[in-house]
């Protein structure tokens, strides 16, 4: 798949010295929805406004759909579009003059239709002559995002989507993330909620310390870091491990009330021939269940790893 | 797109003249009403025992300045507004992130501040003629003098609102530098009324030129040569410009 954002050893240092950005190589695909996890100060947003055009790279290169966007910025920003993590707006604008007003700096021709199916798909046609000043949090946000999406990019960035915002907009949220992929749109986003990565992003980046330090598919990152791990609830406590089940990864929990096999997910297990051997060894047990490692749980080991 | 964004143009400039009629009040009414009253205390009140200057009334010699200090106060007042105040709330990221030229942005910011400024010199001036009887000899000139220093002043006023990080340093330079500057440009006197020694300091102010050229498109009375008055505009203007090109090539206080 053709990548239609690609870093080439793109770095950051600020002017009080601080490097938010070391030498990031990071392709973007083509029609993904790209998550991008960090730590508070770890170079996401940097990351994203470097790409827009906001803030000045130090060193290396971006280019949007083959256009770099230093040297050939008009066609590379036209391609973009960003909704930042603030709520920056106009305060006094009226809800449509504020989404045409956006179609307009990025270019393009008034094109009432369009602006009307954009506040229609977010749910804020009704408040089209509203002054922003009025409007609730959610709506504010939502209206952040038509404003990005007012001049049809084909890029479209989301810094920190759903923050501060109630458990009914964040899945109305991730809806219309996914119905704008569907149209072709490449999704970048940034978030805290790891829920949010793993419900929605094709492939994870994890950003530290203003370094790139995994990309991965998602599927593929839970396969190969995931743990799984399948709990026995005891008819009979245990003071330890039976012998002759070292090369089983068991240990006890709950006093030992429960038995615990921890194995990778992409390991090939025998969980039957391990059932068969407790159960050759008199060990009954009256349930079982099986979990799997979050994504949360995936990144903060990522993260502490490499502090 | 076209080489030139010119929707990107129409819609900051309309955006920044819509700005100007939802503060009606604060941009075009105020200034009227106090320049109304300049020239019913200095004009009526006090200009009737003023003798003319150059064969000119005394209330018929101030509008000139009058009109200068109105167009330079609301021309640096518009634009370094208008360009501060994304800066403040934030929506500075569009801008930035748009495919959008310096030279649109400034077009668009220091039009739209310019225009601003001369509809309020032109009813200002209208405003005058009720007071005053006026007499224009050159309105080409006048016109000319007129666009030049709304430019060269909003240019002026968006350098302003790039600098400043607060809204008092906004109001840091019209109030402690234009606004001296124009009273002591000959706004309310000409420049053969002050002592020799003035007379020379004051040819240091930039301002003495604006209004005495302006003046000059007026009644054919100038304290300063047309000519030296206008090229001192151009080269205000051209130097506005040349700080303005700096502060895009160079990203001060816009991008980290």
């Amino acid at each position: 798949m053709q990548a239609i954002i690609s870093t080439s050893k793109l770095s950051k240092t600020y002017a009080s010295g601080f490097q938010a950005l070391k030498n990031i190589n990071l392709d973007i695909q083509r029609g993904e929805i790209f998550a991008l996890l960090g730590p508070n100060g770890a170079g996401k947003t940097t990351l994203i406004s470097t790409i827009c055009g906001i803030v000045t790279a130090s060193a290396g290169s971006i280019t949007v759909d083959g256009h770099d966007i230093v040297k050939d910025y008009r066609a590379a920003r036209t391609l973009i579009g960003l909704v930042p993590q603030e709520l920056t707006t106009d305060a006094f604008e009226t809800v449509w003059n504020t989404v045409s007003f956006s179609r307009g700096l990025f270019g393009k021709a008034a094109n009432p239709a369009h602006i009307e199916k954009t506040l229609k798909d977010l749910s804020l046609w009704e408040k089209r002559d509203s002054k922003i000043i009025a409007l609730s949090g959610g709506m504010k946000r939502r209206l952040m995002i038509a404003k990005a999406l007012s001049h049809e990019p084909q890029v479209l960035f989301l810094d920190e989507p759903t923050a501060g915002v109630d458990v009914t907009l964040r899945r109305d949220m991730w809806e219309l993330v996914r119905s704008l992929r569907a149209t072709g749109v490449t999704i970048i986003l940034t978030t805290h909620y790891i829920e949010e990565a793993e419900e929605m992003a094709d492939r994870i980046g994890v950003i530290n310390k203003g370094e790139i330090i995994l990309v991965e598919n998602k599927a593929e990152l839970m396969r190969k870091l995931g743990k799984k791990q399948m709990t026995l609830q005891l008819e009979h406590p245990m003071q330890a491990v039976p012998a002759g089940f070292d090369h089983y990864r068991l240990s006890l929990a709950q006093n030992g009330n429960e038995l615990v096999y921890t194995y990778d997910a992409s390991e090939k297990v025998e969980i039957a021939d391990l059932l068969k051997a407790l159960n050759d060894a008199g060990i009954r047990f009256k349930d079982l269940h099986t979990t799997q490692s979050s994504l949360e749980d995936i990144f903060v080991s990522l993260v502490e790893g490499k502090q | 797109m076209s080489r030139l964004n010119v929707h990107a143009i129409r819609a900051i400039y309309r955006f920044e003249m819509a700005r100007t009629w939802r503060t009606l009040m604060q941009s075009v009414i105020s200034p009227v009403i106090s320049t109304s009253l300049y020239f019913v205390v200095f004009g009526g009140a006090i200009g009737s025992r003023i003798p003319q200057i150059d064969n000119i009334s005394y209330g018929a010699f101030i509008v000139p300045g009058l009109i200068m200090l109105s167009l330079l106060t609301q021309s640096i007042s518009n634009a370094s507004f208008g360009i501060y105040f994304p800066k403040f709330t934030g929506t500075i990221y569009e801008l930035l992130s748009a495919p959008v030229s310096y030279i649109e942005i400034v077009v668009s910011y220091v039009g739209a501040a310019a225009t601003k400024s001369i509809i309020l010199g032109l009813i200002i001036l209208a405003t005058a003629s009720l007071f005053v009887p006026l007499h224009i000899a050159h309105p080409l000139w006048m016109i000319l003098f007129l666009l030049l220093t709304a430019v060269t002043f909003s240019l002026v006023g968006f350098i302003i609102g790039i600098w400043a990080d607060n809204f008092e340093k906004l109001q840091v330079v019209p109030l402690l530098i234009i606004t001296p500057l124009t009273f002591l440009g000959g706004s309310f006197y000409s420049m053969k009324m002050l002592p020799a020694f003035w007379q020379k300091v004051s040819l240091f102010n930039p301002v003495v030129y604006l209004i005495s050229g302006f003046r000059w498109s007026f009644y054919n009375v100038s304290d300063v040569s047309v000519g030296i008055c206008l090229s001192v505009t151009v080269v205000f203007m051209a130097v506005s410009l040349a700080v303005v090109a700096w502060i895009f090539r160079t990203g001060y206080k816009l991008k980290r």
